[in-house]
């Protein structure tokens, strides 16, 4: 990885706490930077505040504790569902972004093409979200972030819902994604092949509350082949992160 | 990217052949036809084979409805000045009621307090028989057309506030968390996703409202009947003469009126919100 790109981390949490107001604690001493060139991301247990920390991270919510470090102007970020506009086309949907940004029509309209034809949805655009499947969708919602230029991209369980083969193509895609734009990615997920296919570096997430309670380095060389999920040494390190995994969630 | 290979077949309907649209055209239409046919047939024969020939006036054969209240000249002019007058006042009362419906549900939905403020006078309002208030309405807005427009605002104004504050609160969250990532103000989640979002839930209601505003004006009309006679009024004269053909010749065509409105809001919604709306399976 190129050494000038880590000079200054692009996403920082500093001693992340939060406490809901009903009491439940969701995070507890969650710190770590994030440069662009790197791909994190966070396995956990369902409810164990992943979601919550992306939430703090985009200035959704505000944390009870701890600070962090994000330049939020053109920050990517990708929800559980793709929540597309159900009235507007594929590059409509696409385009809201730049929109609410106040970028001009005919900029726009060049990110638009470029965003859409990176996710590979050239010949879509004037398709309605109710025509699209999950994996198109996700795709388009993809695609709307992508035409912010993002130095930080969050995701948070964006490819849950869609089936396993889908789900694959969209990691592949994902990290060629990663490669070519360059971006800072944090990704939340349960799947931990997903997150060691995709991922520089995973993070495992205890229970409630949620804390940092093991980190891999991930060493395979991008771009990463589907065919990598077959090798050795790929199961092991999955094994390795679910040996962790177990051991939080008890 | 790959380009997509999945799933090409949600996109690409099959287009239906001139076969089976014919045949879901005679699906939609021979079942309402044999009905219609049958309530004929009982209609003749509760007049001719129930009724003596002395009480006939009662329900008069159709044909001589249609000879007597339609083919008619002059009552089939009356007929149609009252129906347009009574037009009028259904279209300036939903006109009222969908400005007023809109401004009040908008408010609504920007703040709960006024929501909470709002919204049971609405209710009491909604709730309030309309012959109760007919004399207040007469003793503040005269017996003219201002008197049936407000009969007609009255009942037909509910249904527009309801759904459409229904319809403004129904954008998902995460939709709305992409707005505020994004630091859009209130006007531009305004515009951009609480109104796209609440059209479907919009055309509900209006098509629910252009049917009662019909009703509010021939009810309206019932009552205050200065000025121009409209279809209350001359359902109440038919009636007071024993006029059955007219009488009947009115009541269809205030129906119609119903229809043509709700009809033409129907096809006004699917021009809107067909192409994108899941769940868009108005019949119109």
């Amino acid at each position: 990885m190129n050494t000038d790109l880590n000079t200054s981390s692009s996403l920082s949490f500093d001693d992340i706490g939060m406490i809901f107001p009903d009491g439940t604690e969701a995070l507890r001493n969650i710190s770590f930077e994030l440069s662009r060139g790197e791909f994190v991301t966070i396995v956990g247990p369902s409810g164990c505040g992943k979601s919550t920390l992306l939430k703090i991270a985009s200035g959704l919510l505000e944390p009870t504790n701890g600070s962090v470090e994000v330049d939020r102007e053109r920050l990517g970020y990708v929800f559980q569902d793709a929540t597309l506009l159900p009235w507007r086309t594929v590059s409509k949907n696409v385009e809201l972004l730049a929109e609410l940004h106040g970028t001009d029509s005919q900029e726009r309209k060049r990110l638009v093409e470029e965003s859409i034809e990176l996710v590979g949805l050239t010949g879509f655009e004037d398709h309605y979200p109710k025509s699209l499947s999950g994996g198109m969708k996700m795709r388009c919602s993809l695609a709307r972030s992508l035409t912010l230029k993002p130095p930080v991209f969050l995701f948070d369980e964006p490819f849950g819902a869609v089936d396993e083969i889908t789900r694959e193509h969209l990691n592949e895609e994902t990290q060629q994604l990663f490669k070519q734009e360059g971006f800072a990615g944090l990704f939340i997920t349960h799947s931990i092949s997903e997150a060691v296919f995709m991922s520089t570096k995973v993070l495992v997430m205890s229970a409630r509350p949620g804390r940092i309670v093991a980190e891999f380095d991930i060493p395979f060389e991008y771009p990463r082949k589907p065919d990598l999920r077959f090798s050795a040494d790929f199961a092991e390190l999955c094994g390795k992160v679910s040996v962790e995994l177990r051991g939080s969630h008890s | 990217m790959s380009t997509v290979t999945e799933n090409e077949e949600t996109s690409s309907k099959t287009i239906p052949g001139q076969p089976t649209r014919m045949r879901r055209y005679v699906a939609a239409f021979v079942p309402p036809v044999i009905l219609g046919a049958a309530v004929i047939g009982l209609w003749y024969y509760i007049t001719f084979g129930v009724l003596a020939e002395k009480r006939r006036f009662l329900l008069r054969p159709i044909h001589s409805v249609i000879d007597v209240g339609f083919l008619d000249g002059d009552n089939r002019s009356e007929s149609l000045n009252a129906l347009w007058s009574s037009t009028e006042v259904a279209l300036i009362g939903l006109s009222i009621s969908i400005g007023l419906g809109f401004v009040l549900a908008i408010l609504m939905s920007q703040a709960k307090f006024l929501e909470r403020a709002i919204f049971p006078y609405m209710v009491t309002l909604q709730a309030i028989p309309i012959l109760a208030i007919v004399p207040l309405i007469s003793f503040w807005f005269g017996t003219g057309q201002t008197s049936r427009v407000v009969v007609c605002v009255i009942i037909s104004l509910f249904p527009i506030i309801v759904n459409t504050l229904f319809g403004l609160q129904s954008a998902e969250k995460g939709m709305h968390d992409l707005f505020t990532l994004h630091h859009a103000n209130r006007f531009t989640r305004l515009r951009k996703l609480m109104f796209p979002a609440a059209l479907p839930a919009i055309f509900a209601g209006l098509r629910i409202s252009a049917g009662l505003s019909v009703i509010g004006a021939i009810v309206g009309d019932f009552f205050f009947g200065k000025g121009e006679a409209g279809i209350g009024q001359m359902l109440k004269k038919h009636a007071n003469r024993l006029q059955g053909e007219e009488l009947l010749a009115c009541v269809i065509l205030s129906s119609a009126l119903g229809v043509i409105v709700f009809w033409l809001f129907g096809v006004i919604q699917n021009k809107a919100v067909g192409r994108w709306h899941e769940a868009n399976s108005a019949t119109t």
